[in-house]
């Protein structure tokens, strides 16, 4: 009988994984504590929740400096790592303030919504943090299996169902053709591990060998599933339209930066060495989802399907900075997740005050008017618009501007002048938005609007960054790009 | 002997995943489909992969499949031919698809794979595989290990999150059901 090794941890390691398990002793307090039933109009769940969250980043960000890897470098704890741990909390805790209100008014069960909100963050997390291919895989389904019951909360509404019965089968067919790409480059490469699949591919780059094109492009494919590229995006539309506004907004936010550190991971990682050969099906597919997404954005009347087709359209922006590589281009890529994340957190927390009760007001329509009635909301919808039309001087256009600059550093110019027609296109939508709130009138009764006073603080807070990005963008922009140095 | 069986089961395998897809009566494409996983787990034997074998029969073709006809006996599907031209379109372009991967899927392993430098372990003859996967599984795999367990946890509460029924909240009746 051989002795099993027993894997070691130093105390910093401990901090390390701090994160991990803090997301999960938050999510099973939770659950257990529902043996103490709490009242319809508790905040129990949400409190625990920011807890579970604050003290997860300040774990991390108490190690930043440090370099570990663990589990036979499965988890690495990076510079990667720890921006994107810090980012994923950041998005849990402004989802929960912008569903502290959402989930009691229509009436979500509390307890399970927050634990699946942190289980779906630890997800994430591991997604980031992942050095091996299964880890990534396993994140990936821990977040996705979170979003699918989440998408499906509102048990009564129908769109709702349809939503999560649509994300969840399209989702498994996802989840399906990555796993078996994994198979096929595991069995090319002989291994996993992202580290030493690059360093074998560097040696003997076998681009001939079918099971490494074909395992490639399955977890391509599974990959642009889960950030909306197209042609894998068609699932976006009806399940964001669908779920609860809350849920959209998490993981319009969460769902795509997850999805774009581990595709950053394994693109610049494993697949570095062959990177002149997907740069130009990636680019391919940048300039597919940028245009269809903004094109098809144009003929939204529901703000939230508007908002989908937008998000596809910016994953198209995140795609060009990718394919631009290097330093530059990586941290661009990172950047931009940060910044699209604020304010589009921003616009749907605004969302998901309009209406009363059960009701979910979401045309264009209903913000007629809203701009004078409630000038704080109309003046943070304005800055959100055009930060996500990329106008200065928002957070928005900074994005655009280290996208872009780090494309044309790259060569890529007919990317660049697609990527500048989208915007200008864009702008369109986003600023009809504007013009509904202040330039018509509402046609009878205006939309109610549910004031709390956690959403209103998700909004200052996303406000804030949004604007303050914009003016200075430096400190983000240094970490970014000192964030993805251990991938290159 | 070991070709033999193998061919043997490779062709059953093929045989009857063909069969899953093709017929038309789902149970009976169910029941195939039961025959196909049996067949895999006689690969896996063959591979001495005596774990994997007996978890793939206990697993797959026990609990799952029990699962499976379960869902489609419940279902009730009784008209087993779509007919229209929309679905006729439709099947024209699955054909036209299908076709196009097949011929794809035959031009690139025509070109000659390779297999990376996999270096299976050889397990302990006096152990058998199902101790060195324990010993693994705990040690260099643990942290996938604890992840699936979350995993399993979360898929759980889903479960009974969408399944359970309405409580306290009495339904609502603008929203339909």
């Amino acid at each position: 009988m051989n002795v099993v090794p027993q894997p070691s941890f130093l105390m910093v390691d401990w901090w390390a994984l701090g994160a991990v398990i803090a997301l999960t002793v938050g999510c099973l307090a939770l659950l257990v504590l529902e043996f103490l039933p709490a009242g319809e109009r508790s905040s129990r769940g949400g409190v625990i929740s920011l807890l579970t969250l604050g003290v997860s980043a300040y774990a991390v960000l108490r190690v930043a400096q440090d370099r570990r890897s663990l589990f036979d470098g499965m988890f690495v704890h990076d510079g990667m790592t720890v921006f994107f741990t810090v980012l994923f909390c950041a998005i849990g805790i402004l989802s929960v303030l912008m569903s502290w209100d959402y989930v009691k008014r229509t009436r979500i069960n509390q307890a399970e919504y927050y634990a699946l909100l942190l289980s779906s963050v630890l997800g994430m997390v591991i997604m980031a943090a992942s050095n091996d291919l299964i880890t990534i895989f396993l994140g990936l389904e821990l977040m996705s299996l979170s979003l699918y019951v989440m998408v499906g909360f509102r048990r009564t509404r129908l769109e709702s169902n349809e939503a999560a019965l649509k994300y969840f089968l399209l989702g498994a067919f996802a989840s399906g053709f990555l796993l078996y790409g994994i198979a096929l480059l595991y069995g090319a490469t002989g291994t996993t591990d992202l580290g030493r699949m690059g360093a074998f591919l560097a040696d003997s780059p076998v681009l001939s060998n079918p099971l490494l094109l074909v395992g490639g492009l399955l977890v391509l494919a599974g990959f642009a599933f889960k950030v909306a590229a197209v042609p894998f995006h068609m699932w976006t539309p009806d399940a964001y339209e669908g779920a609860p506004t809350s849920v959209t907004g998490f993981m319009s936010a969460g769902a795509k930066a997850a999805g774009f550190a581990a595709l950053l991971r394994f693109g610049l990682k494993a697949m570095g060495p062959l990177e002149d050969q997907w740069a130009p099906l990636l680019s391919v597919i940048a300039a597919l989802t940028m245009t269809v997404g903004n094109v098809t954005a144009l003929l939204q009347q529901n703000l939230k399907r508007m908002l989908a087709y937008s998000s596809i359209a910016h994953a198209g922006y995140i795609l060009v900075a990718i394919v631009a590589g290097g330093t530059t281009g990586a941290g661009a890529a990172v950047f931009y997740l940060a910044v699209y994340s604020f304010m589009n957190l921003g616009a749907f927390a605004i969302l998901t005050m309009m209406g009363q009760g059960r009701d979910e007001r979401v045309l264009v329509s209903d913000l007629h008017g809203l701009g004078f009635r409630r000038p704080l909301l109309g003046v943070a919808m304005t800055v959100f618009m055009i930060s996500l039309g990329g106008i200065p001087p928002t957070a928005g256009f900074m994005g655009k501007i280290q996208v872009f600059g780090a494309a044309i550093e790259a060569g890529l110019i007919p990317l660049v002048i697609i990527g500048v027609l989208n915007s200008v296109i864009s702008v369109f939508y986003y600023l009809r938005v504007t013009v509904a709130m202040y330039m018509r009138e509402p046609e009878g009764e205006p939309t109610a609007i549910s004031q709390g006073l956690p959403a209103l603080l998700c909004v200052v807070i996303t406000l804030v960054l949004t604007v303050w990005l914009g003016i200075q963008a430096q400190p983000l922009w240094v970490e970014a790009q000192r964030s993805v140095l251990s991938l290159l | 002997m070991v070709p033999i069986l193998f061919l043997g089961f490779a062709g059953l395998l093929i045989a009857t995943a063909l069969m899953v897809v093709l017929h038309k009566n789902p149970v009976t494409s169910a029941l195939f489909l039961v025959l196909a996983f049996v067949s895999l787990a006689g690969i896996y034997l063959l591979l001495h992969a005596e774990f994997l074998g007996m978890v793939q029969i206990l697993v797959y073709a026990g609990a799952i499949m029990v699962l499976f006809l379960f869902v489609i006996m419940y279902l009730n599907l009784q008209h087993d031919v779509e007919r229209g031209l929309a679905i006729a379109v439709r099947r024209g372009i699955g054909w036209a698809l299908g076709a196009l991967l097949l011929l794809a899927g035959g031009t690139l392993l025509s070109r000659g794979w390779a297999l990376g430098p996999v270096q299976p372990p050889v397990a302990d003859p006096a152990g058998g595989n199902a101790a060195a996967i324990g010993q693994t599984l705990y040690s260099k795999y643990l942290f996938p290990f604890e992840i699936t367990s979350i995993l399993l946890l979360v898929a759980m509460v889903g479960a009974i999150v969408i399944a359970k029924g309405h409580s306290a909240a009495p339904p609502d009746s603008k929203e339909g059901a």
